[in-house]
């Protein structure tokens, strides 16, 4: 039509003499239409704009890692020694190579220019055994084992100063126990293998010599006066057999101490007694024939990774088993390679890890999303030392080649997958998989657990509850409304019920919250009776009315049935709630709510999913009963009349015509009114504990995707892994009410159209 | 009989009638509800005086106002502990608030109605509302002034009143000295550090600039001290007075007059005196500060921000949801892309709130605000200024949450106005858009209004995108202020909504709080059935307008 016109004005206005004036009204009208289309299509274009802008956030999270290489070099100094390994600092600036000769080599990791060249202070004439990073690794601590029996502690440190605006890293070396080396072994045998752990207040140093296992612990007392401090010493020797001994990994809580010998068995041992550790199990990790050629800590030290020679890594965690005491239990298992895995390297602040095989390749995983986030050859044969950044975002290297290769990692999201986020997930110390949502913990230690499953049950319960109490109300409300009630009652009766729909959430939140969620904890009886009761009493009500005088009848308005009902319903629900304490104390011995406890083990919140869906389900009634109103009103009279003049009642129209005809916008009005329960928030955060727990019971608590939205999103950290989980969380609900109201928007559409056709 | 009855259907035409029943007895119970307890809370109700034996059989006093009874069965009295006698029925306990919080240690504790002893209403109890800890509850003893009883007895009370008007008088100058004349010069200061960085930052800072910018802190100093010395002058003089009062368990309580809100003696006050007290309590409530976090006081910030917020998101979204609709209605092509959209549209009113306050945060607030910081505000840093929640992003929001509204409205509007006036307008030469702003627009205007009013209507009432995108629950320092650019669109601020979450369910002390929840709840109910109510009408206005004109 627009089209149309357009042309006839252009027309009409060329051949009219085309004055100044008469141009600037065609030119201005050229300009509006352009404003107005621009301006129509970018508000259009910003709605697409959300749903994108929803999925940019949230891509991130299914990438897979990244991993280049970005420099490679010459062993810095190669004259000082052999590498024993290589350690980096947090900045990726400065990098350290320690070798068998007692020196350390501090070289930037860019270039491999040597920065700084110490010497660990060692006895003269006596050769590195055994070496071995502290427990926790973050303290950056280094035992020497030495071959006379003794052990010497150094800990790398970095000093960060800023000279103009740029950061300068100073490496050095300190001594947390002295320089004098300690005595191990007083007989003087070499240390064969050494683990230790390094506190403030206590240090344990677990070593093996050829035929033992010692158990040395220093508690630093700090005396009264001065800054003096004593070490207390306590020695012990475990009560086994050490030949075959090949790892040692002692815990940071210097607890828990794990002995890994070359025929695949693991030993755990408590050592929280220093004085009389104790032997807790013992058992055969690897496959029959395989061997265990590598194992490391997951952070936070609750769950060993061990690779073996068949290219596996199984995560052995300690679970309590049926008597509460921890033992180790395989919790999960990587195929990384064929090979054997010969290095396995665990990020400090997250549960990933890196693995190295025989062939030289490398592949990034996360424990508990169980991902494989990228596998790449680094190197052509072993590489001879891998570490990982504290930051877990490079990686460092010495080769078979003889060059240092530093690769940077950019692996942002790792511990989030498909699968952690919607099966169960085993995580460490949980007796059995869980879904559990648990956003933030108080340390690195404990990750955080992102599992929507709960969330998506507890949106979907509270959902349920509310339909279960809208859907019966809203729909028999609306076939009175716009079919029985009297024209004169439905002008009032409609906008009112309408309007509640416009009450802001927040104040049925706090009704709900605040005064619902005490009263039906005190009247919870009352509330069942009140299902019986008032039912019966409209009934009695309605079926008294037959036996009045004819002539009272007829004195009776049609169609005025719900306003004469008001004050039956309100009494027979007073009558209901003081019926409902003589009756719960006769029948239950008490409150219903202890009965429900005591007889069918049944707990009680008081803010629980029947409040939100009494609550929630009053603020769906509106959406349900106006479009379901509306489809009911509408259907064509003809079908109605016809269906009367054949002789059928009112109620056999009803159903049999009427409600099937207006069926599919009934349909949609109960589509909508769920997309709205879905979304709700406020509702729901003030209504219910916010508990994710995953309980159908209707007395317990739930936390919805919105109400978690509200909760966490303002504390999440922008681009975190959790913000953009939160943005996941939206777009899940974004789209699951888009897809449900669409559907209901279509089929309302096809139902007017056939209401024009009829 | 009864089977012929339910064989005619008529039973379920019934309950179906009491599912209309029902819902509307929810409707007008909710309101009803909120109302009789938004209403109560600033009536003067009367304080009792009763002897009470405590459990330990000590008979004490208590002091207070009566806020609840319940009534519970002896059976289930027992269950939870009470000791009852056999021919005791029931169980009554009365919520009392007795205040006094600073010696008591609560506001409120339940009693049992058979340990009263005795009770009274005397006359000389006074209510002392304070501006910490609550209100207090007792006897007025004497006033005295620098420690000095300057009244006891009959003129003790007038001379209360008449001392408290002055200090209060003190009060307010103090107040207005500190957040206007210091707010102003702390504000100015801040201002000058900004412009100081900023200079640097441009490497434009040299002597001459450090002279001048030196002079003028040195003037603002002045000004300051100035000030400082007016304060410390007002501090000792508001000082001065105080009154003594004795406290239900005999104490003697001295409270400085500057402490002190308001003094009343509820059981002394005429009907018409405690009319006049309601209508002081609620225009105070109204137009003052919130005091002790939130529980006690007025609520002025939150409607004002509510209302600034408002006024913003119709200054956004009026345009961006009249241009959409005359797009989609009057230019674009009808057609299946056209009624792609209108499902869009239509569908975008259903998608649950708290995704726009996602999206108005992470799109609004970090990337637009965070670039805005970037380029115009590199000062700043690394304090955020538009980069941080604040009163422009959370009306952005919410214009987009409301735009669909504003667009099925309008739409609505311009598909109502009759054909012939577009082509009679045409055919009389004018161009579209002539048409469109001249005819068309002006008789579709009531539609946009009402399409306005109902988005202002659940603007108002939407919090859950706002806990996102700008609200807090105390904000410092009003949107709208005396110091240039007045209208500080970076600021965060209070809202009504979320006062009532905040209040209701974030406080400390709730169960105080709760009447003034109520209160507040029931203002923003009847703002918005009325916002409601006139779209309504205006709806079925324009609906009879048409009519006439299609006729």
């Amino acid at each position: 039509m627009s089209e149309i016109n357009n042309s006839m004005t252009q027309s009409s206005l060329n051949t009219a003499t085309t004055s100044a004036y008469e141009k600037w009204r065609l030119l201005k009208d050229a300009i509006m239409r352009r404003a107005v289309v621009a301006g129509g299509l970018s508000v259009i274009f910003a709605i697409v704009v959300i749903f994108f802008y929803l999925l940019y956030v949230v891509y991130p999270l299914f990438l897979s890692a990244n991993a280049e290489s970005a420099a490679q070099y010459a062993i810095p100094e190669e004259s000082a020694g052999k590498t024993l390994f290589l350690a980096i600092e947090e900045q990726n600036e400065v990098a350290a190579r320690f070798t068998d000769t007692g020196k350390v080599i501090f070289f930037e990791v860019k270039t491999g220019k040597t920065l700084a060249q110490k010497t660990v202070l060692l006895p003269e004439n006596v050769a590195i055994s055994s070496v071995a990073l502290g427990s926790p690794v973050n303290e950056g601590a280094i035992i020497y084992g030495l071959s006379n029996g003794q052990a010497v502690i150094v800990k790398q440190q970095y000093k960060v100063t800023f000279n103009a605006d740029k950061r300068v890293i100073t490496p050095s070396l300190k001594y947390p126990l002295g320089e004098t080396p300690l005595v191990i072994d007083e007989s003087g045998a070499a240390l064969e293998k050494i683990a230790f752990k390094v506190g403030d207040g206590s240090t344990t140093i677990v070593a093996k010599t050829a035929d033992k296992v010692r158990i040395t612990s220093f508690e630093k007392e700090q005396s009264l006066f001065g800054d003096d401090a004593s070490l207390t010493r306590t020695d012990s020797i475990l009560n086994m057999p050490a030949g075959n001994i090949t790892n040692i990994l002692v815990d940071k809580e210097d607890r828990n101490l794990f002995l890994v010998s070359d025929d695949g068995s693991l030993s755990f041992i408590d050592m929280s007694k220093k004085n009389a550790p104790e032997i807790k199990q013992h058992l055969n990790v690897v496959d029959a024939g395989q061997k265990i050629t590598s194992v490391s800590f997951l952070t936070g030290d609750l769950s060993l990774m061990i690779g073996d020679s068949s290219g596996l890594v199984a995560q052995w965690s300690l679970v309590k088993d049926a008597l509460n005491k921890p033992a180790l239990q395989r919790i999960r298992v990587f195929k990384v390679s064929d090979k054997a895995v010969i290095s396995i390297n665990t990020e400090q602040r997250r549960k990933g890890f890196v693995t190295v095989d025989a062939n030289g390749e490398m592949g990034i995983y996360h424990s508990t999303a169980e991902r494989e986030l990228i596998k790449e050859k680094i190197s052509v044969s072993a590489p001879l030392s891998t570490i990982l950044s504290p930051r877990a975002n490079a990686l460092l290297f010495q080769n078979a080649d003889g060059k240092i290769h530093f690769w940077k990692v950019d692996n942002e999201h790792p511990e989030v997958s498909i699968k952690s986020m919607w099966q169960k997930v085993w995580y460490e110390s949980y007796p059995k998989p869980a879904y559990i949502w648990q956003s933030s913990s108080a340390s690195n230690d404990f990750e955080p657990k992102y599992s929507l499953t709960p969330l998506v049950f507890g949106t979907l319960k509270a959902a349920f509850y509310a339909m279960l109490v809208a859907i019966p109300l809203s729909l028999m409300g609306a076939i009175y409304t716009a079919y029985f009630m009297s024209p004169k009652m439905r002008i009032y009766a409609k906008p009112s019920i309408e309007i509640m729909g416009a009450l802001p959430t927040v104040i049925l939140g706090f009704l709900a919250g605040l005064w619902l969620a005490p009263f039906i904890e005190e009247h919870l009886s009352g509330l069942f009776a009140l299902l019986v009761v008032v039912p019966l009493g409209v009934m009695l009500f309605a079926f008294g009315l037959q036996f009045l005088p004819e002539n009272v009848c007829q004195k009776i308005p049609e169609g005025w049935d719900a306003a004469m009902l008001i004050p039956v319903i309100l009494i027979s629900g007073w009558f209901a709630f003081s019926i409902s304490v003589p009756l719960e104390t006769v029948l239950f011995h008490g409150t219903l709510r202890d009965w429900f406890k005591r007889e069918l083990g049944i707990g009680y919140d008081q803010r629980n999913a029947l409040v939100v869906g009494i609550a929630m389900g009053f603020a769906v009634v509106p959406t349900i009963f106006s479009i379901a109103e509306d489809a009911i009103f509408s259907v064509p009279k003809h079908l109605t009349v016809g269906s009367l003049a054949l002789g059928a009642t009112p109620w056999q129209t009803m159903i049999r015509v009427v409600l099937l005809t207006a069926s599919p916008g009934i349909f949609s009005a109960i589509m909508i009114g769920f997309g709205r329960a879905v979304g709700e928030t406020m509702i729901v955060l003030m209504a219910t504990g916010n508990t994710p727990v995953m309980d159908l019971s209707v007395f317990q608590g739930l936390r919805t995707l919105a109400a978690n939205i509200a909760v966490e999103m303002p504390e999440a950290e922008v681009d975190s892994t959790h913000y953009r989980v939160l943005f996941l969380a939206a777009l899940v609900l974004f789209v699951f009410t888009f897809v449900f109201n669409t559907l209901a928007e279509v089929v309302r559409q096809r139902l007017r159209e056939k209401y024009s056709s009829l | 009989m009864i089977k012929l009855w339910f064989k005619s259907g008529s039973p379920w035409i019934w309950l179906n009638a009491a599912a209309v029943s029902t819902c509307l007895i929810m409707v007008i119970g909710v309101l009803g509800l909120v109302a009789v307890r938004g209403v109560g809370h600033f009536w003067a109700s009367p304080i009792v005086s009763m002897s009470y034996q405590e459990d330990d059989g000590a008979v004490k006093n208590i002091i207070g106002e009566h806020v609840d009874t319940t009534v519970t069965p002896a059976l289930m009295a027992k269950s939870t502990g009470f000791k009852m006698a056999d021919n005791e029925d029931v169980l009554i306990q009365y919520l009392m608030k007795t205040g006094n919080r600073d010696l008591t240690g609560s506001d409120f504790r339940w009693i049992q109605e058979r340990h009263i002893k005795s009770q009274a209403e005397p006359a000389d109890l006074i209510v002392v509302e304070r501006r910490e800890w609550g209100n207090f509850y007792g006897q007025l003893m004497a006033v005295k002034e620098n420690d000095k009883v300057v009244a006891t007895g009959d003129q003790m009370w007038a001379t209360l009143q008449e001392r408290l008007q002055a200090a209060l008088v003190l009060h307010e100058k103090i107040t207005h000295l500190e957040k206007k004349e210091l707010g102003a010069i702390n504000y100015a200061l801040e201002q000058l550090r900004l412009k100081q960085r900023g200079l640097e930052l441009k490497n434009s800072w040299n002597s001459e600039t450090a002279k001048d910018f030196a002079d003028k802190k040195a003037a603002y100093d002045v000004d300051y001290k100035h000030y400082q010395a007016q304060l410390v002058d007002l501090h000792q003089q508001i000082r001065r007075d105080s009154l003594v009062a004795k406290t239900e368990s005999g104490a003697e309580l001295v409270i400085p007059l500057s402490k002190i809100v308001d003094v009343y003696q509820p059981n002394n006050m005429s009907l018409f005196a405690k009319i006049k007290h309601y209508v002081v309590k609620l225009g105070e409530f109204l137009s003052e500060d919130p005091r002790e976090a939130n529980t006690e006081g007025g609520i002025f910030p939150a409607i004002f921000g509510t209302i600034m917020m408002v006024i913003m998101m119709s200054i956004i979204v009026t345009p961006f949801g009249v241009i959409a609709a005359v797009y989609l209605r009057e230019y674009a092509k009808q057609g299946f892309t056209t009624r792609l959209i209108r499902i869009a549209v239509n569908n975008l009113a259903g998608v649950p709130s708290i995704v726009y306050g996602v999206f108005g945060l992470g799109f609004f607030v970090y990337i637009l605000g965070g670039n805005i910081d970037a380029l115009f505000f590199p000062e700043s840093a690394p304090a955020p200024v538009f980069g941080t929640p604040g009163l422009l992003w959370a009306s952005i929001t919410l214009a987009l949450l409301t735009l669909p509204v504003v667009i099925v409205s309008t739409e609505e509007g311009l598909a109502r106005v009759p054909k012939a006036i577009r082509e009679g307008s045409l055919a009389l030469g004018a161009t579209k858009i002539e048409t469109l702003w001249r005819t068309v627009l002006p008789m579709a205007s009531p539609a946009m209004m009402t399409g306005l009013i109902l988005a202002v209507a659940r603007a108002a009432g939407e919090v859950a995108p706002l806990m996102l995108v700008g609200v807090v629950k105390l904000a410092p320092t009003l949107p709208l202020d005396g110091n240039y650019p007045f209208l500080h669109l970076d600021r965060k601020f209070m809202h009504l909504g979320f006062h009532i979450y905040d209040v209701g369910f974030q406080s400390p002390n709730v169960e105080a709080a709760r009447p003034l929840v109520y209160a507040t709840s029931l203002l923003l109910v009847l703002v918005i059935i009325g916002l409601n109510l006139a779209a309504i009408l205006i709806r079925n206005h324009l609906r009879e307008k048409y009519r006439a004109l299609e006729g």
